[in-house]
This record gives C-alpha cells, sequence and structure tokens, in this order.
C-alpha cells in the first residue's frame, strides 16, 4: 500500500458533517471564497479578453500533452545541457527514495521547502524525518499548517481555515519568546525572523514548479513570498519535485498562461517574483545552488493521460478557482475531502492517484452546477469529467475496460438494478403511465420520512392529479 | 460568462410541443398548465405527446449512461413534425440540447437524430422572451419576489437572463437581487439524497439569502431547484426557528400567468 | 526498465489524440500604452507604486546622490553593491563613515551569516521593465549576484526609462531569452508579499520589505 492512502480517512461524509457544523470554520472559509471571486471578478472586466485568453491557455496546454512524451524528452535533454540532474519516479516512493539519496549524498540534515502540492501528494515532509531529517515548509501558510501540525486545506492558501487569533495562539505555544499578538504584520514579522535563519543554515532546498519550458530547460517558479527564492537560491543543492503533466513547448507560452494563473488564483495582475531557473551556478558565479535537481512524478497521472476525454485533466495549472467557486468546498473546506487535492480539481484527479477506492466520494461530491468549469483559466470541462467517472467506477468489473485503477469499484448490484428498472419503467411508456398514476393517487400515502431528502427538508408529496390527467383535450398528442 | 454561440431564433410558430417534464407531471402539473395557458395565449397551438417520460438526465449525470439512453431514445420518436419543442426546465433542456449529442456520440444514426432534436429544443423562459416576445401587462398588485435561475440553465443553456427580462417586464413586481444568487441551490439531482447534510446546507444559505433580501416569494423556471428550496424552507429544522417569515414559490409559468391573466385565477 | 522508460512507454502507447496545433500568440495583444509614450510609463509607474514599490525619477547624472538620499532616510548604514559595473564603482565613491558600502566579491557561503544579519540594502540594475503588469527584468550575473536583490531588506533598483517592454511575451522577444537566458532570470513586481494569514497583506515576508526603483531618464527627456 503506498503511504498516500493513509491518510484518506474512511468516512467522507461524516468529515463534511463535522465541518458543516464548525460555524466559525464555515463563516471564515465563506468570507475567504467571496473575497477571492471577487478578486478574480476584477482582474477580468472584459468578458471577451478572458475567454480569447481561455482560448489560448487550453490550447497551450493542449498542445503540451498532445506532444507530452517528445516535450518530456527535450526537456531533459535542455536541463542536462544545462547542468540540471534529471529523475523520473513512477510512485511516491521512488520519487522519496530519490528525494533522500540527494539528502545522503550531502550529509543533509535540514530541508527548506517552498510551496510544492507535489511534494505533500508523494508526502515527503513524513520520508524526510522518519530519515532524521528536518523538513521545514518556509511558505508563511504552509509553515503555520506545519507548525500546527495540520495539512493544507487550499492548494494556493494553505491556512484558509485558520484565523489569525489562532495563529498568534499557534506563535506562542511553539515558538520560544514569542508573547501573544494577534496583528498580522507582527506575525509575520516572527515568521520572518524565524525563517530567515533557517535559510542561511540548510543544506537543501525544495521547491516544485509551475511550468517546465521544454524550449529552453527552464524551471518557472512563481511566488509572492520570496521563500520560493531563498529555497532555490540560498542552499548548496535545490531540488525541485513536479508531476510530468507540467511541461509546456515554448517559454513565451509561460508568458501566456502566467497572465491567466495569478488573476485566476488570486485575483492579482501578477506575483511579486517569476522564477525562471536555467540551472546550477556557473563558474565565477558568486552564488546559487552547485547542484540542481528535477524529479518528474508520474503517479497516476499516465493513467489520466490515457484516455483521450480523461487527459484534459492534466492541462489543469493548479491556480485553485475551481475551488474558490465551488459551493460544496464552501460548505465542507479542504480538509473533509481527505485528499492532496480538494475541491473540483481534487475531484477529477485524485482517482488517477489514489483509485476509486479512496476517491469516489469526491466524484459523487459535486452538484454538477458548472462554476468550476466557468472560471477554469484551461477550460477543463469538470462536470464532464465527473460523469465519466462515476460511469468508470460504477461500471460492471466483468464489463468494465479496465482502464482506469479500480475501475467498477463501486459495483453494487442492488443500484445497478435501480438503475435498470428506473430505465424501464421511464423507457416503456405504459409502464410510466402505470407507475406515476399509482403515485399519483397513492401520493396522500407519501411517506413522512423519504431517507436523506427529508432529512433536511419537507417531504416530497405527488400531485393528486399528473399532468397528463389534467391535461385539456386539444392539447393531448396520443 | 458563456462562451456558448450565440443562437438564432426562429419566428413564432404556431404550433410546439411541449416537453412538461417528469416533476412537473408528477409534483407541479399546475405548472403545466399555466404554461399552456400562456403560449395558447399568444396564438400558439401546444401539443403534449402522451408518450413522454423523462430526458435521462438522472441515470446519466449519476454516471448510468446506458439506461439513460434507453430512456432517452423512447423520447426521440415523440416529436416527428419540425415544431419548436418547449422545456419547462432549464436542466431538462440542458440535457436534450447539449448532452444528447454526447450521450450518442458513438452510434451515428441517432447522433443525427439527436443533434436535430436539440437544435429545436428551448427552455420556457428563453421561448417566451426570444421567440413569442413575450410582453403582457401586469394585472396583479404590487408584490416582492426574488428569482433563482438553475445552474443547467445558466450554463448549459445560456438563459440566465431570460427569467429576469421576464420578470422584468411586470410593473408592480419588485425583484430583489439575493445574496450569491449565481450560486448553486445545492440540489443537484441524486446529490441532494447521497451528500444530504452539504445539500442541505447550501439549501440553507440559499433560503436565508432570499429571506435577508427581503423576499417572501421565489420564483424558478426548474422544479427541482423550486422543490429543493421550498423543502428545505419548510423543512424539519426551518420550524424550530421560530419567527421566520415562511417562504413560498411557484414555477415562472405560473407566476406569470396569474400576474397577467384577464380575470384573476 | 527504468522508470523514465516505463513512463515514456506509457505515454506513447496512449491513443493519440487530435492533431493540436502549435498555439498562435501572434493575435495576442496586450493592452498598454503604445511604446515611448508618457502614458505607457505612467502606467508602469501607477502599478509599481499600487505594488507598494516606491518609483524616484532621476537622470544618469543624479541618481546617485538620489540614493544617498534615500539611503540616509532610511537609515541605511551598509548599501550591498555588485562588483565591477561603472554603477558599482560610482556607489564606491559615495562610501562614507555613515553609508558602507559593501561589494558583493565573494562566494555567498563564505560570509552568509553576515550577508543575512548586516546588510541593509542591496542595490542592482535592471536590465528592463514591463508595462503591463508593472514589473522589473533581472539578470542576475556574476557582476550582480542573486541574492543582491533577495536578501537585503531594502532593495534599490536603477532601471532606464526607454527600457520599457509592453509585456513579458514581447520582452522575452525583443531580449531573445529563449536563446541566451541566464542561470536565473526575475521578474520582480513589488517588494515581499504575503496574504496568507486571512487574507490580510502584509509586506516583508521572505524577500525586501521596500522595493525602490530609480527611473533613471535620459536629459532631454527628463521631466
Amino acid at each position: 500500500m503506498s503511504t498516500v492512502s493513509r491518510t484518506v480517512a474512511p468516512d467522507f461524509s461524516e468529515r463534511s458533517r463535522q465541518a458543516i457544523g464548525d460555524e466559525a470554520q464555515r463563516t471564515g472559509i465563506r468570507g475567504a471564497m467571496d473575497f477571492l471571486q471577487s478578486k478574480r471578478k476584477a482582474q477580468f472586466p472584459d468578458p471577451q479578453e478572458l475567454s480569447d485568453l481561455r482560448d489560448l491557455g487550453a490550447a497551450i496546454r493542449r498542445y503540451a500533452l498532445a506532444n507530452l512524451p517528445e516535450l518530456l524528452q527535450q526537456l531533459e535533454a535542455r536541463l542536462t545541457a544545462n547542468g540540471v540532474q534529471v529523475h523520473w519516479a513512477e510512485t511516491p516512493e521512488q520519487a522519496n527514495a530519490l528525494m533522500l539519496e540527494i539528502a545522503a549524498r550531502h550529509q543533509a540534515r535540514l530541508m527548506v521547502k517552498g510551496k510544492s502540492m507535489v511534494s505533500e501528494e508523494v508526502e515527503l515532509n513524513h520520508a524526510m524525518q522518519a530519515a532524521g531529517i528536518e523538513a521545514l515548509e518556509t511558505d508563511m501558510g504552509e509553515y503555520i499548517v506545519q507548525l500546527a501540525g495540520e495539512k493544507p486545506s487550499h492548494i494556493i492558501m494553505p491556512a484558509i481555515h485558520k484565523t489569525k487569533q489562532q495563529i498568534a495562539t499557534l506563535f506562542t505555544e511553539k515558538l520560544p519568546g514569542v508573547s501573544y499578538n494577534d496583528n498580522v504584520d507582527v506575525l509575520i514579522q516572527i515568521g520572518r525572523e524565524v525563517l530567515r535563519k533557517k535559510f542561511a543554515a540548510a543544506d537543501i532546498g525544495l521547491s516544485g514548479v509551475n511550468f517546465a519550458v521544454a524550449e529552453t530547460g527552464t524551471l518557472y517558479l512563481v511566488e509572492n513570498e520570496g521563500n520560493g527564492r531563498m529555497c532555490t537560491t540560498v542552499p548548496r543543492v535545490h531540488v525541485a519535485i513536479t508531476g510530468i503533466e507540467k511541461v509546456v513547448a515554448k517559454l513565451e507560452h509561460v508568458a501566456l498562461l502566467n497572465s491567466l494563473l495569478p488573476r485566476s488564483a488570486t485575483g492579482q495582475a501578477v506575483e511579486t517574483y517569476q522564477n525562471f531557473i536555467n540551472g546550477p551556478r556557473k563558474p565565477g558565479e558568486l552564488d546559487g545552488p552547485e547542484e540542481v535537481h528535477l524529479i518528474l512524478l508520474d503517479n497516476g497521472r499516465t493513467q489520466a493521460y490515457a484516455d483521450p476525454q480523461l487527459r484534459a485533466t492534466l492541462q489543469c495549472i493548479r491556480c485553485g478557482a475551481c475551488m474558490n467557486h465551488c459551493p460544496v468546498y464552501a460548505r465542507i473546506g479542504g480538509h473533509a475531502y481527505g485528499t492532496t487535492y480538494p475541491g473540483p480539481i481534487g475531484a477529477i484527479l485524485s482517482p488517477h492517484l489514489l483509485g476509486f477506492g479512496a476517491a469516489y466520494p469526491l466524484v459523487t461530491a459535486s452538484t454538477l452546477c458548472g462554476a468550476c468549469a466557468d472560471v477554469c483559466p484551461v477550460r477543463i470541462p469538470i462536470p464532464d469529467l465527473l460523469i465519466r467517472l462515476r460511469n468508470e467506477a460504477q461500471a460492471n468489473p466483468q464489463a468494465a475496460r479496465k482502464a482506469l485503477r479500480d475501475s467498477g469499484a463501486k459495483h453494487h448490484l442492488l443500484l445497478t438494478l435501480v438503475w435498470r428498472i428506473w430505465a424501464l419503467l421511464y423507457g416503456r411508456p405504459r409502464f410510466y403511465r402505470w407507475f406515476s398514476w399509482c403515485a399519483s393517487r397513492f401520493g396522500a400515502l407519501a411517506p413522512r420520512h423519504q431517507g436523506a431528502w427529508t432529512h433536511t427538508r419537507a417531504p416530497l408529496i405527488p400531485a393528486p392529479r399528473r399532468l397528463r390527467d389534467l391535461l385539456p383535450q386539444q392539447n393531448r398528442l396520443d | 460568462m458563456n462562451d456558448h454561440k450565440q443562437r438564432e431564433y426562429p419566428a413564432k410558430p404556431a404550433d410546439v410541443y411541449l416537453f412538461g417534464t417528469c416533476l412537473v407531471d408528477q409534483f407541479v402539473p399546475a405548472a403545466g398548465l399555466d404554461a399552456i395557458r400562456l403560449l395558447e395565449r399568444e396564438g400558439i397551438r401546444v401539443h403534449f405527446p402522451m408518450q413522454q417520460a423523462c430526458c435521462g438526465q438522472p441515470a446519466y449525470t449519476s454516471g448510468f449512461p446506458e439506461e439513460a439512453r434507453a430512456v432517452a431514445l423512447r423520447q426521440f420518436d415523440l416529436f416527428p413534425q419540425p415544431w419548436p419543442i418547449v422545456v419547462l426546465s432549464g436542466s431538462c433542456a440542458g440535457m436534450m440540447r447539449q448532452h444528447y449529442p454526447t450521450l450518442f456520440a458513438h452510434d451515428a444514426p441517432r447522433l443525427s437524430q439527436a443533434q436535430a432534436l436539440a437544435e429545436r429544443i428551448f427552455e420556457f423562459t428563453e421561448f417566451l422572451v426570444q421567440v413569442v416576445g413575450f410582453s403582457r401587462p401586469d394585472r396583479a398588485g404590487p408584490t416582492t419576489v426574488a428569482l433563482h435561475t438553475s445552474c443547467s440553465a445558466r450554463r448549459e443553456m445560456d438563459v440566465h437572463v431570460t427569467g429576469h427580462t421576464l420578470l422584468g417586464a411586470l410593473e408592480h413586481v419588485q425583484v430583489v437581487k439575493h445574496g450569491h444568487e449565481e450560486e448553486c441551490c445545492g440540489f443537484g439531482g441524486l446529490f441532494s439524497l447521497r451528500h444530504p447534510d452539504i445539500s442541505g446546507a447550501i439549501a440553507n444559505d440559499k433560503v436565508q439569502e432570499i429571506r435577508k433580501a427581503g423576499a417572501q416569494h421565489v420564483v424558478s423556471a426548474d422544479c427541482g431547484c423550486l422543490l429543493n428550496i421550498l423543502g428545505r424552507a419548510t423543512g424539519p429544522e426551518a420550524s424550530s426557528s421560530a419567527g421566520e417569515a415562511s417562504l413560498t414559490g411557484e414555477h415562472i409559468a405560473s407566476f406569470l400567468w396569474h400576474r397577467t391573466a384577464e380575470v384573476n385565477v | 526498465m527504468s522508470a523514465r522508460e516505463r513512463i515514456l512507454a506509457r505515454l506513447s502507447q496512449a491513443s493519440a489524440s487530435e492533431p493540436q496545433p502549435l498555439p498562435n500568440l501572434e493575435h495576442w495583444q496586450p493592452r498598454v500604452p503604445p511604446a515611448g509614450s508618457a502614458e505607457r510609463l505612467a502606467l508602469f509607474k501607477e502599478l509599481m507604486r499600487s505594488a507598494h514599490a516606491e518609483v524616484h525619477d532621476t537622470d544618469e547624472q543624479t541618481w546617485p546622490e538620489l540614493l544617498l538620499d534615500l539611503a540616509r532616510q532610511k537609515n541605511v548604514r551598509t548599501l550591498l553593491v555588485g562588483n565591477g559595473t561603472d554603477s558599482v564603482a560610482r556607489l564606491q565613491s559615495l562610501d562614507s563613515e555613515t553609508l558602507h558600502v559593501m561589494s558583493y566579491q565573494r562566494p555567498a557561503e563564505q560570509w552568509r551569516a553576515a550577508l543575512f544579519e548586516q546588510v541593509d540594502a542591496g542595490f542592482t540594475q535592471a536590465k528592463s521593465a514591463i508595462a503591463a503588469t508593472g514589473s522589473l527584468v533581472l539578470w542576475p550575473s556574476s557582476q550582480e549576484p542573486r541574492l543582491l536583490s533577495l536578501v537585503p531588506p531594502i532593495h534599490f533598483v536603477l532601471l532606464e526609462a526607454h527600457a520599457l517592454h509592453a509585456d513579458l511575451r514581447e520582452a522575452m522577444r525583443v531580449e531573445q531569452w529563449a536563446t541566451q537566458m541566464p542561470t536565473n532570470a526575475l521578474v520582480i513586481s513589488g517588494p515581499s508579499k504575503t496574504a496568507d494569514i486571512q487574507q490580510t497583506l502584509a509586506y516583508g515576508a521572505h524577500g525586501p520589505k521596500e522595493l525602490i526603483v530609480l527611473l533613471c531618464h535620459s536629459r532631454e527627456v527628463s521631466p
């Protein structure tokens, strides 16, 4: 069993129930979602510009995916020529083993980490700690979450579920000599002072990658805080880790995609730092790492890639706009999903990473309202993919093409039978008319408790006469 | 924000088919009758194929495409004349217009049938505004209402404005904008049964926002959303919060008929 | 077979998608005022300032004095500069009792603690700038190392006013990034910041708390 599946708690329903019951957290998340939605909206005043940009963004990502094997090899060749060491990992275990090997070679004790969702995905911190290496998060939000012994609840804003008062208390408890102060500037300065000492002392810097450019062998990273630059510049060794789908063909594609990424993510026109890394320190240069490594991770991505429809999942540029606009995410927050990637993107990505055994509840946890697809900067048709995944999970395992891990894992004879009967009733006019006639005649006998429906709603009671019974003769078409 | 191609609308026809939807047929037949009255008053003959059942959406969105196809296929033969097909729900219209072609993508003969059918599908408010050019004086007294537009109408049919156009033209009706008006009501078909707590929480917020905006009456062109919102407003937890103003609601067809009928019914 | 070969084999075996044309970005035009116009410069300044950076107009003759003034106002005692450039030479001539101008000449690991703890401000030149987003382009080199613009709490940047591109894509094309990028190219759009605590904006997260742009106009068009 992979280390990742351990983190998936058994019951999504129970976790979401608890999250809904936490009024303070719900209010906080709702406030944050409203804030991010309005900021995004303000960034795209012209719908035509937005539409054109999304077309281009989608085209750039589709082009990269259509040529993925070639582009990955080109990327590897260019990076290697630039002096970067490229590694490939099929699983989280392989990625962690590669990381540990590099750390051991440098006798590393301290690793400073820039924000990387892939490192969360492989549970890198766990693997490092097990080997006696301190893996320290340095993005302010990630640092807070790590200090609290928690996990990020949002891919862009990891500590979105915490109030400044909670953070002030956390600092008081965990950091020696810090007294309570919930002024945000003061809290950030505390974090700055603690982490600057760590940057200066670290042996390895770890980062994610926003885009890897095949044309030039460039690792492109964006951030606001400067911790990403610290991690990729100060320590002697820089290791970047990313999914195999993050490659783009041309350098200028990065420019276009980044006119979508920050505006969609946090509603800012541009990030403070766009960092183009092209290799280790060259002779004569006075800083920068002596070694740069890139770990390219599969972990189920090739499964999504193999299917022409599900391949669109890999277009994602991890802006998080889908979760910022999701009515389900707004109610339950990121932790309830129990996966590294929450929200709509998590629902379509996690089945490939974890299989349906663990990820199926996410696939069902959507009203298919389509708000996610509406805001997706690269036009991933998320609701269509959710419907497809529902189908794959429930298909008869005998008949299923076994295209996906755990295809048919959620196949239930009873449920399939229910839908068969439904199709029989609704697909045979005579049956339907008889059935619906019964429902209306005996509607008054409808139970007051209708399972999950009446859990939160008044019972549904069929009208005593159907529309078709009440129709004037001239409207009836037999 | 929607990227569908601008739809071209036909001239007002003499005849239309009505696809009532199973929810209207079973739970809100009055909405069907009122829709027929509205259309007939405009000089349009309305034909209701008695063999109609369901568009197939519940099975489709639940991941049972075979069963959805079986039910959808039965609806193909019900509309032999080239008349427009008016659908009393945005989500069923979205299913028939956007998803039938997907459902039969690998079945060439049926795909062309599905595409031809899709071209003739009109959501009810869309049809009234864009094809009929509906304009009738408001004959009832002042009232304040909220409008809920289903997500399917908004995103699949691109008709989020037609409901507002219809209500906005009524002289004595004040339509209040409620908070998070564009957000889903939490129904999502079987989602409401599979995740009742999440669905209930979303529906609860919707009810609160509508009340907060000062409306006691909610109007929608989608019966599923309406049953969900009203079910929540009168549900088990609603009764506990005493002093809350009651929330009533109706299908937009009934609302329009009641406001514009010459003899108020 | 290695992990690499297995991953590439799986990708290559996947059914080919519809062929995708290389996206054509030619028609994509940033919405910024024309090159050389006062409006474009004004947009750049406005965006930089709204990102909490300071922008000061100056010229080729007087910018070192302006920097000296600003450094005094901000209580800068140690200013870190690069090595071997004309600008550096001019700044080094300003070295005094009150403002120590220190040159970055040794590899960072030999004096890391001092770099992190004893420097109040750093000085670099910008290669160019970007109007659409209010950004500076920096190409660090052995003369202007990477940490100059990152570790000191204040970052002074000298920018030639004429080197203002419409957007990042134009900068990439005009400056031929694809064939001659340095080890690390940077686009900087303000001082370091974060909104990770309750979406409240705070400056000086890990990088410079202040970004001060000395916008250098050539004499004729100097305001």
